[in-house]
């Protein structure tokens, strides 16, 4: 909702295309790669005909622009359709710096926040300082990073679940990270990482919260 | 034997038949940085420091060499360089040596090993050496310290220009050996320790 | 997974003093590799990779080609080359010259290649006394344990263990200072290299242009092996050969900046053949030992060949997150970490750890610092969808295959999805706004009670997404 709110604010006709439902990366991540293919033509006939789709998700934006076409390899005219989209497909950050070329959305939230970069929106997505420059227009807002940075949350899909235990241990270092940074919000652009985070820093009984990227960005 | 059946099973793997002809290989990628003499000098003498060598420029290495190894035994390699230098007829040092035998022996219970080197590398800090009848390998490596006199004109900018103007060691010698610093480890703990097997103090003395 | 992978990484994440080992060791190689590689240390950084990436991938394609030019100029230079299919033909192989020669110790210098044939075990079997000389390998060889990171192998030690294992084994008063244990191991070995009658080392690169053997290290135990024993053994996977001299400049940039953050190691070594006439020291013989051990196996798979790129640099293992935490020893074969997991299912087929390619969240951090450009969690995905297959085909683990077929199916009905989100939304307990500690007994399923064995659980929206969106 914050991420609609957001874009209409700056002028955008907002749609959402009730037939939607996953990307399919939880069955790609786990091997299904044949379950993972139905799911991804669903989202093919659901979003190929919209002019731009962006995403509050980095991992899901990155499965469809990285991932999707090794799904459909062996199937040129499928193929021919994902390279297609793939040029219409943006995360919310990028979609905000680069194609509507704007910093400052007029936010202002005051708070101490860090930003935790989710890994498919760092590593395969390569954002960095899209959601930096944003932040550092929200009024009120001061950003301290943390370090070590860059260092995985931990979620990794039903590796939360698979690995739990690890996944946990990755997650306590990450809330490590976190408050030496002496910030009283996280901040990322991806669902996963916050839930991950926030389940963890929940357990651990602490009243650090999480935001989206959208959530910050829509504040007023 | 292994070999056919290995060299079978890599081919069909990859689709090729025996004696196919390859593409050319990606170019070599040399890139040789423009560096004036003194410059070399001083990033040489630079980065030996930084790795807790020392290093230094010398008029009269007989001199600096002899100061080093005051009150010391030492084996000196057969570099022609060295004897011109004077450093081979230095007390305490032993040169001239053609027997493994002896050799060993020497370099096993000598204090400090002195060598030429055929080339030094300046970003790296790094001493080139080639094994040969004038410079052996023990030399500078079984003795605790090693001193490596070393003439201005044999130090290059780096790997790049190592490798362009020696692409085929292997013509050469035998053995060609990179030293870059004293011999360390940080096996136990992550703690550095210097001297383990090879030298724990490197000279470099740049003529 | 396997009940020892589960068990080894429990012990090892309940074990407090080895988790801040593992940290601290990896956290400090990865911050040096991080200085020695940025932009203002290593310029040309992203094209190194890019050369090294090119050299490889052509090598591998044409790994017949540079073999047979690596082995005519080993024998034009000399030395003799013996293509071992796998752990018994490397052993019979050092044994038939360790017989004829009548031999009796060798000293070795570190090599995973031998770790991985059992090199040692077999040959001690045989009578003969195999000293590791590395020293991290040597304390590991009193101990009679495996590496623990292929770099670092002894990471997991503190002096302590190291004083406990000197004294056992070497009958020394106890000593705790790192300088003062090396200096014993150092006494220990050096007579041990004078004395050897053959060195067996590994190999960093086979050059094929050459005939050489190149060898990286810090110590000086590789050039001492490899000079005063009258025999030279180098035992390398036919993946190690580069086609030219030259090319080690890329490689030789990438190689310690990757592993240590070292410019250069400390001591690299090219060595083609026996010495010279003329050159004093050296050996008299020199073997290369090529090595399969299922090598083959890598190769047919366009995708997954670039795991054979790999200069075991290590960097890998130092930036994962997941071997950071659970050490080298979790991993069931010798190579651990993000190389370990890809190369171990394709040497030993995916159902010997099935879990291996799944102890990963994908994070792509290691493929990042790979100086050879391994695309390391694609090949990681492919293996997943291996492991699916075969289970497929084994009939095993139908629970999670019906699970995804659900899953698949629900999520082309639209209306059905938002159904199942209602569903789920009014089972969850009423937590006011707060997050979820505990669910009553209906969702208490595995991946749920997994989830909450570590974190809470979101709350359920009072409102849909959908329903929010109609209602605007």
């Amino acid at each position: 909702m914050a991420m609609a709110g957001v874009l209409e604010r700056l002028g955008y006709q907002v749609d959402f295309p009730e037939e939607q439902t996953c990307c399919g990366q939880p069955a790609f991540n786990s091997g299904y790669r044949s379950e993972a293919r139905i799911v991804a033509r669903h989202f093919l006939k659901t979003f190929e005909s919209c002019e731009r789709i962006v995403v509050p998700s980095g991992s899901c934006t990155a499965m469809v622009t990285h991932h999707f076409a090794e799904l459909f390899h062996k199937e040129p005219e499928t193929l021919a359709r994902v390279h297609d989209l793939e040029h219409r497909i943006w995360e919310f950050s990028t979609f905000l710096t680069e194609v509507a070329g704007v910093e400052d959305v007029g936010a202002r939230l005051d708070d101490v926040v860090t930003f935790h970069d989710g890994c498919h929106a760092l590593r395969e997505l390569g954002i960095r300082s899209a959601p930096r420059r944003l932040l550092a227009k929200v009024r009120g807002l001061e950003l301290r990073e943390m370090a070590p940075a860059e260092e995985c949350c931990g979620f990794g899909g039903t590796f939360a679940v698979k690995f739990a235990e690890l996944s946990g241990a990755m997650a306590r270092t990450k809330l490590e990270a976190i408050a030496r940074t002496g910030a009283n919000t996280v901040v990322s652009l991806d669902p996963s990482c916050l839930m991950q985070i926030q389940g963890a820093l929940s357990r651990a009984g602490s009243s650090i919260r999480t935001l989206h990227l959208a959530e910050v960005l829509a504040s007023r | 034997m292994s070999r056919d059946n290995i060299l079978y099973r890599v081919r069909t793997a990859l689709g090729r038949s025996a004696g196919q002809a390859v593409d050319d290989a990606p170019p070599v990628r040399i890139r040789i940085p423009l560096v004036d003499r003194e410059a070399r000098i001083a990033g040489m003498i630079a980065r030996v420091e930084a790795l807790a060598g020392l290093a230094c420029c010398a008029a009269d290495p007989r001199a600096v060499v002899a100061r080093a190894i005051a009150g010391k035994t030492a084996v000196a390699s057969n570099a022609p360089y060295l004897s011109e230098c004077g450093i081979t007829s230095l007390p305490g040092v032993r040169s001239g040596i053609t027997g493994l035998e002896e050799l060993r022996s020497l370099c096993a219970s000598c204090d400090v090993g002195i060598t030429s080197a055929d080339y030094a590398l300046a970003d790296t800090g790094t001493l080139v050496m080639l094994a040969s009848p004038r410079e052996a390998r023990l030399v500078s490596l079984l003795p605790p310290a090693h001193i490596a006199v070393v003439p201005r004109e044999r130090i290059l900018t780096g790997l790049d220009e190592l490798f362009s103007i020696l692409p085929r060691p292997a013509e050469q010698t035998s053995s060609m050996v990179l030293i870059t610093g004293p011999s360390r480890t940080a096996d136990i703990e992550q703690i550095l320790v210097r001297g383990v097997h090879g030298p724990g103090q490197i000279s470099v003395v740049i003529v | 997974m396997s009940i020892e992978f589960d068990a080894k990484i429990h012990a090892t994440l309940e074990d407090a003093n080895l988790q801040l080992a593992i940290y601290t060791a990896t956290g400090r190689l990865k911050e040096k590799r991080i200085e020695a590689v940025s932009s203002e240390a290593l310029p040309d950084y992203q094209e190194l990779r890019t050369q090294a990436n090119a050299i490889k991938k052509h090598a591998i394609e044409n790994l017949d080609h540079y073999l047979e030019e690596f082995e005519r100029n080993v024998e034009a230079r000399g030395g003799k080359v013996a293509y071992c299919k796998d752990a018994t033909e490397v052993s019979d192989f050092v044994l038939s010259i360790a017989k004829e020669r009548g031999s009796r110790l060798i000293v070795k210098s570190k090599s995973m290649t031998t770790e991985e044939v059992d090199l040692n075990e077999r040959l001690e079997h045989h009578g003969l006394e195999s000293v590791e000389t590395d020293l991290g390998e040597y304390i590991l060889q009193l101990a009679h344990e495996k590496p623990y990171h292929i770099v670092a192998p002894a990471l997991h030690k503190t002096r302590y263990d190291v004083a406990g294992i000197f004294t056992n084994s070497l009958h020394v008063p106890t000593e705790t200072v790192p300088e003062k244990q090396t200096a014993i191991a150092r006494a220990v070995l050096r007579q041990k290299f004078l004395d050897a009658d053959i060195g067996i080392s590994g190999a960093n690169f086979l050059v094929a242009d050459s005939g050489a053997v190149v060898l990286v290290e810090n110590e000086g135990n590789a050039r001492l092996t490899t000079t005063a024993p009258k025999i030279h053994i180098a035992v390398a996977g036919i993946e190690k050969v580069i086609p030219r001299a030259q090319d080690l400049v890329t490689f030789l940039k990438l190689l310690a900046r990757s592993a240590t953050g070292q410019l250069l190691s400390v001591y690299t070594s090219f060595l083609a053949g026996p010495r010279r006439p003329g050159e004093v020291d050296g050996p008299d013989e020199f073997y290369v030992v090529l090595l399969d051990n299922g090598r083959t196996k890598l190769l047919p798979d366009r995708t997954k060949r670039q795991s054979l790129y790999c200069i075991r640099c290590g960097a890998c293992l130092n930036t994962c997150p997941v071997y950071r935490k659970i050490g080298g020893h979790s991993f069931p074969w010798v190579y651990s970490g993000p190389i370990g997991a890809i190369i171990t299912p394709q040497f030993m087929g995916v159902s010997h750890e099935p879990g291996l390619p799944f102890a990963s969240s994908l994070c792509g951090a290691c493929g990042e610092v790979c100086p050879v450009k391994i695309d390391i969690p694609r090949v990681l995905l492919e293996l997943r969808s291996d492991v699916k297959k075969s289970e497929a085909r084994e009939k095993q683990n139908r629970l999670e295959r019906l699970a995804f077929r659900v899953y698949a199916w629900l999520m082309t009905h639209p209306r059905l999805y938002e159904m199942a989100g209602r569903i789920g939304a009014s089972m969850a307990p009423d937590s006011e706004g707060g997050w979820i500690r505990n669910v009553p007994a209906p969702m208490n399923l595995p991946p749920v009670r997994a989830w909450l064995s570590q974190r809470d659980l979101p709350p359920s929206p009072n409102k849909s997404f959908r329903e929010m969106w109609r209602q605007r």
